[in-house]
Formats: C-alpha cells, sequence, structure tokens
C-alpha cells in the first residue's frame, strides 16, 4: 500500500511542479495565463493556445509537419526539428519543435522573436519571469516619497493597475499577475525616509512584484482610477505607537476598472476618479538595436544594444520622474526594424522621440536631428514617409541645442549634427538621437551609473524646459 | 574455362585502376591545406592617364571632422571613369597604413554611374560595407566623405545614392542610411556642421 502511495506521489510530482509554471501574456486583445511544461528537461508552451486569444487561429497536422495559421501568417513547423518556416523565412529554434497529439509544442526560449515574426509587431518577453508583453502594453511607474505626517510612498502608474496586496512584518506587498506592470529604471529604489526607506521591483513566474520596506504597519489606498497607490502607515503607528510584531490582515486592491472605491483604511482621502482613457505619453524613448542586432561592440564584452537600453530604463525613470509620461519602445533584449521603431512613434504621437545610441569614438554626447533625404512630397494631408520630420526639424534643433547646452553645464563635452539615421527622418514629432561616447576619448565607462545618471538627467532638463516648445508643436 | 587474354587483360585493368586510385590519393594529400585567402587587391586595373588636381574630403576618426584636401590623381578621359577613380583615390588613402579613417582590407568602389540629371549612384562592394566599424558617427564620416568628394569635383551632381553589391541595402553598418537618396545639398550643411571647430 505504502509502495502505491509513494508511486502515485511519484507520478502526480511532475504535473503538480508544472501547473504550479506558468506563463503570463498581456495584450491589449486579452491578458491570459498558461502553463509551461517540461519536456526533455526543457521549458515547452503550445503554441495554438497561446496565440488563440489573439486573433483568429487554426492549425493542420500533416505527418510531422505541423501547420498554423494566425490571421494572414502562416508558420510551419516540423516534430523533433528546430527549424521553422514563418511566411517564407527559416528561424532556428533553440530547441526541437514538439508535437504531441497534434499539440504543437514550442521551446519557451524560443517565444520573443517567434511571436514577433508571426505577429509581426513588437514582443517583450521576460524569459526568466516568464512575462510576454505584446506591442505597447506596459504598464511603467514612478515612486515618490510624499514628505508629510505620516510619510506616505506615491505610486503611480500609467494605467491602472489590480494588485493583490498583503502585508508582512516590515514590507507591503503588491503583486500584478494581470497588469504588464515593467520595471523602473533601476530595480532597487531607495527613498529619502526613516520610515519608508526602500522598494524592491522584481518578477517571478508571470507575476510582477513590489516590495514596500518599512518598520511600521503599512495601509495602501487606490486613487486616481486605480493608477495611484499611496502607501502610508497605520495610523497607530504613525502616532508613534511600537510597530505591531503581527502582521496585519492581507488586503486585497478593489478592482481598476470602474474607478475604485477607497479601502476604509485608506490614510489619505482618494482622490476624485478619473475616467480610464489611454495614456498620451509625452515622450518615445527608443533604445537602438536588440536581439541579433547588436550595434556597435563598445568593448569585447559590452555591445551597443545592452548599453542603450540601460540608458533608456535610466531616461524614462528621470523623465517620469519630473512628470512626463515617457515610453519605451523596447524595454528587453528584442529586436524591432527601423519601420516598426516609427510606426510606433508615431502612433503615440509623442511631443518628443529620444533616439539612444552609443558609439566607443570620441568623446561625450553627440546629438543628432535628422538629415533629410531627397524627394519627397506631402500629399494632401498625408505626409511623405521618408520626409515627415521636415516640417518638425526646427523645433527638434532648438531641443538638441538645448540639450547640447545642459551637457556642457555638467562638463560633458556635447556637439550637435545632422546625421543620415533612421527612424528621425520618420518621425513626425520632434525627434533626436544621443550617440553616447565615452567621458574621455578611448574610455570605455558606457556603464557607469554615475555618468549615465549625469547625461540623462541633463536629457531630462533640457526636455522640461522645452516642455511648452514642445507642446505647442504637437 | 577462360581465355588467358581475358584474365591478363582483366589483371592489366586492375593494376590501371590501382595505380591511378594511389596517384589520386597522392596528388589530393600533396594539395594546399589552407583555403583560399581573399584577394584583397583592387579590383580596376590602375590608371594611366595625366595627374590634374582634384579635391578630396577627408575624415579624420581621432577630432570627427572632414577636412578637404588637395591631391593629384591620373584620371582618364570618361566622366563616370573619372568619378570611379576620384572615389578610388580617396579609399586608396583610407586603405593606407597611417590612415585617418580606417576602412576594412579589400574595401573598393566598384562603379560610380552618373545619371542625368543630377544623379550619381556609387556601387561598392560588399567587403566596404560588411567589415565597416558600426557607429553613428564613423559611419556618417564615411558616406559624407564620399558624396562630398564626388559633389566637389563635380558640380553638377545634385543626388547621392549608395548601393552595395548593386543592391540597396538600409544601412552601412547599422546606422548611416543607405536607403534613400542623398540630397548634395543637405549634405553640404552636414559636413558644414563636421569641420573642425574655429
Amino acid at each position: 500500500m505504502a509502495c502505491c502511495l509513494l508511486l502515485l506521489f511519484t507520478l502526480l510530482l511532475p504535473s503538480a511542479a508544472d501547473d504550479d509554471r506558468h506563463i503570463s501574456v498581456y495584450s491589449n486583445a486579452a491578458t491570459y495565463t498558461l502553463p509551461v511544461l517540461s519536456r526533455e528537461g526543457k521549458d515547452y508552451v503550445g503554441l495554438l493556445e497561446l496565440l488563440d486569444p489573439l486573433g483568429a487561429v487554426s492549425a493542420q497536422t500533416e505527418g510531422r509537419r505541423w501547420k498554423i495559421r494566425y490571421n494572414r501568417s502562416a508558420a510551419e513547423f516540423t516534430a523533433g526539428e528546430s527549424r521553422a518556416h514563418i511566411e517564407g523565412r527559416v528561424y532556428d529554434m533553440p530547441a526541437h519543435f514538439l508535437l504531441e497529439n497534434g499539440r504543437g509544442l514550442v521551446p519557451l526560449a524560443s517565444l520573443g522573436p517567434l511571436l514577433s515574426r508571426i505577429l509581426g509587431g513588437p514582443v517583450t518577453f521576460h524569459e526568466v519571469s516568464r512575462r510576454v508583453l505584446i506591442g505597447s502594453v506596459a504598464i511603467h511607474f514612478t515612486a515618490q516619497v510624499a514628505k508629510r505626517e505620516p510619510p506616505t510612498l506615491v505610486v503611480n502608474f500609467s494605467s491602472p493597475v489590480n494588485p493583490m496586496i498583503s502585508t508582512e512584518p516590515g514590507k507591503l506587498l503588491m503583486s500584478f499577475t494581470r497588469d504588464p506592470v515593467v520595471a523602473p529604471g533601476s530595480d532597487f529604489l531607495t527613498f529619502d525616509s526613516k520610515e519608508i526607506p526602500s522598494a524592491r521591483y522584481e518578477e517571478n513566474n508571470g507575476t510582477a512584484r513590489v516590495t514596500v520596506n518599512s518598520g511600521l504597519p503599512l495601509f495602501a489606498s487606490f486613487s486616481n482610477g486605480g493608477r495611484t497607490i499611496t502607501i502610508s502607515s497605520a495610523p497607530q503607528a504613525a502616532s508613534g505607537a511600537a510597530p505591531s510584531s503581527s502582521p496585519p490582515a492581507a488586503q486585497s486592491a478593489p478592482p481598476a476598472q470602474p474607478a475604485p472605491a477607497a479601502p476604509s483604511s485608506a490614510v489619505s482621502p482618494p482622490a476624485p476618479a478619473l475616467p480610464a482613457v489611454p495614456v498620451r505619453f509625452f515622450a518615445i524613448v527608443d533604445a537602438s538595436h536588440g536581439g541579433d542586432e547588436r550595434g556597435a561592440a563598445l568593448t569585447p564584452q559590452l555591445a551597443e544594444k545592452d548599453v542603450t537600453l540601460d540608458f533608456a530604463r535610466a531616461l524614462r525613470q528621470q523623465l517620469q520622474g519630473q512628470g512626463l509620461p515617457a515610453l519605451l519602445l523596447r524595454d528587453s533584449d528584442s529586436a524591432l526594424t527601423l519601420d516598426q521603431r516609427a510606426i510606433l512613434a508615431n502612433r503615440a504621437h509623442p511631443a518628443i522621440y529620444i533616439c539612444l545610441h552609443a558609439g566607443p569614438l570620441g568623446a561625450g554626447v553627440r546629438i543628432y536631428t535628422a538629415l533629410i533625404p531627397a524627394g519627397g512630397k506631402d500629399n494632401g494631408p498625408f505626409r511623405d514617409w521618408n520626409t515627415a520630420q521636415a516640417s518638425f526639424l526646427p523645433v527638434s534643433r532648438a531641443v538638441s541645442i538645448s540639450m547640447s547646452e545642459e551637457l556642457q553645464k555638467t562638463h560633458i563635452l556635447a556637439r550637435t549634427l545632422t546625421a543620415p539615421l533612421r527612424p528621425l527622418n520618420n518621425i513626425a514629432a520632434a525627434a533626436i538621437a544621443l550617440e553616447i561616447a565615452p567621458s574621455v576619448s578611448g574610455g570605455t565607462d558606457f556603464d557607469s551609473i554615475a555618468y549615465r545618471q549625469q547625461i540623462v538627467s541633463s536629457v531630462a532638463a533640457a526636455v522640461v524646459s522645452m516642455r511648452g516648445q514642445l507642446e505647442a508643436g504637437r | 574455362m577462360i581465355p588467358r587474354h581475358l584474365t591478363i587483360g582483366v589483371c592489366v585493368m586492375l593494376v590501371v585502376a590501382v595505380a591511378m586510385g594511389l596517384y589520386l590519393w597522392h596528388m589530393s594529400s600533396a594539395a594546399p591545406a589552407e583555403g583560399p585567402v581573399a584577394d584583397t587587391r583592387p579590383v580596376a586595373a590602375p590608371v594611366s592617364g595625366n595627374s590634374e588636381h582634384v579635391t578630396l574630403c577627408v575624415a579624420y576618426d581621432d577630432s570627427g571632422v572632414l577636412l578637404s584636401q588637395g591631391a593629384d590623381v591620373p584620371l582618364p578621359e570618361g566622366r563616370q571613369q573619372r568619378a570611379e577613380e576620384l572615389l578610388r583615390a580617396l579609399l586608396r588613402l583610407y586603405l593606407d597604413k597611417a590612415s585617418p579613417h580606417p576602412l576594412s582590407a579589400g574595401s573598393e568602389v566598384r562603379s560610380v554611374y552618373l545619371v542625368d540629371p543630377g544623379l550619381a549612384v556609387i556601387d561598392l562592394n560588399s567587403a566596404f560595407a560588411d567589415g565597416h566599424r558600426s557607429g553613428v558617427l564613423v559611419e556618417e564620416l564615411t558616406v559624407a566623405s564620399l558624396v562630398e568628394t564626388l559633389a566637389l569635383n563635380n558640380p553638377d551632381i545634385n543626388r547621392v545614392k549608395i548601393l552595395v553589391d548593386g543592391k540597396e541595402r538600409e544601412t552601412l553598418a547599422g546606422h548611416a542610411d543607405l536607403s534613400n537618396f542623398y540630397d548634395v545639398a543637405a549634405v553640404n550643411q552636414m559636413v558644414e556642421q563636421l569641420q573642425p571647430a574655429q
């Protein structure tokens, strides 16, 4: 009997473990989770189930071959082989495709480029935490401690959120399973407050989590249509009572839509709920290159694509900290074509588009505006694609001069130039590109946090100073 | 009973086959082991003609600038051939050991086509683009240097298109756009910005 129970337990254990592991998919069409399957020591996911909530999808099995059609895209896989054909183009997956009773399983590690090719748009895949963001759905946030009594941490999100909130001694945990919340510039945030000294962002098993650290029991309240979470110490703790050793009861966040009512335990009164409208980003920050496209080799170990992403995240944080909503076109090591970058940027109608590059030549920062190519003519209300930037050049140049001045104030060499650099000429908004060189010629301090912070602070200060002009040109 | 002459014939053929096999094995093992070496010599034959004084727009990586520089270059009669030789003279400068703006070995201008009215098409070889260093400034210097050198010596040119191995390419090495036509007037302004600070 004991042996039978042991055998049953052994058989059930892998499937139970599989059930616990899932992948979260966020898109404008749907947000859902799928189980992750372990096969041959690798993680797999069913492709049909993955695409089904996103659009019209059908699959057909012909012997070892498995064909799938999603909207107008067609892809073909062969059981036991890692080579796939998507829209007639070859794509090599990191592991074999598996076919189980007509169900096509693709390696989890291939999801980013695979979905990007099938869906024909940007896909951000956080492989370690198993989160897939399709299109520009990412929700960004900023966190600041308001200097009032009791000290209050105000977390502003770019869209309404609905996290599960729980508390542990010395911590308040916000778990975002259904919200595509992404990391701020740094995973570890520190605040100038003894009561709420820090917060940490982490992702795991399809869920993003923000942990707010404090020596006092904390309570959270929602306002601004679910876009703002205000965290402060409980009244008794704020009035000087010793922190309770027993954890307060866990709280569940109210639904984000319609506008949530603040829990009765809220310390700060909720602001009037706003209608849920899409966030209009003031700035689009574009980290150049990504995926297979590494860009310039800055050092033998450091690729341009990684440096631009670090700078882009820091710049977004800096801009949002100054009240300017900013969106990253890529927030992971994913590839976007130049046309895709231009389309996404133009669709967002930002006040400014900032593209980030890095190069080993020279020193300081070079600020580029577009070199408009020959030909091209607007046709009535339709702008010519290749010269869309032409009418925005004066304001783009004014921004580049302002940035140069701000950078020089901090003794960083800055130079304003024109460059034949796409997609600048395709952007119908103020558009500039930065090429970040080392602080001194021949240096390699691309990953210096102090240097990065100096640059993004100057760039953000220039954008803030030009805000009126940029808004007017929108 | 097998006829004697048939036995002798088969034996002779076997000996010949074995001997040929041994000879083939000897020849293949004697062949050099290393693969073909890339020929980095210029494709075009040296030009004989009268030397003429031309102006080259030369890129300097150290200071990130472009400088005009005179040179005496032997130029043939034909308009297109002159344009090709002009750019080859520029490339010789960049391929020199003391190059101010190094290009990869084997970089070459395959052809220059002058199409009226005012269009020049520069066809580079793949070694030029594939081996080019990646970066906004370094690629911009190359493109500006080529276009401006051509325009300085051919005032009729007002648009320039750059191809690689006869085909359109999106960028030179990840940055400088090669998908569009360059407006020479706009490139002139870009070159002005790339002059040394006064």
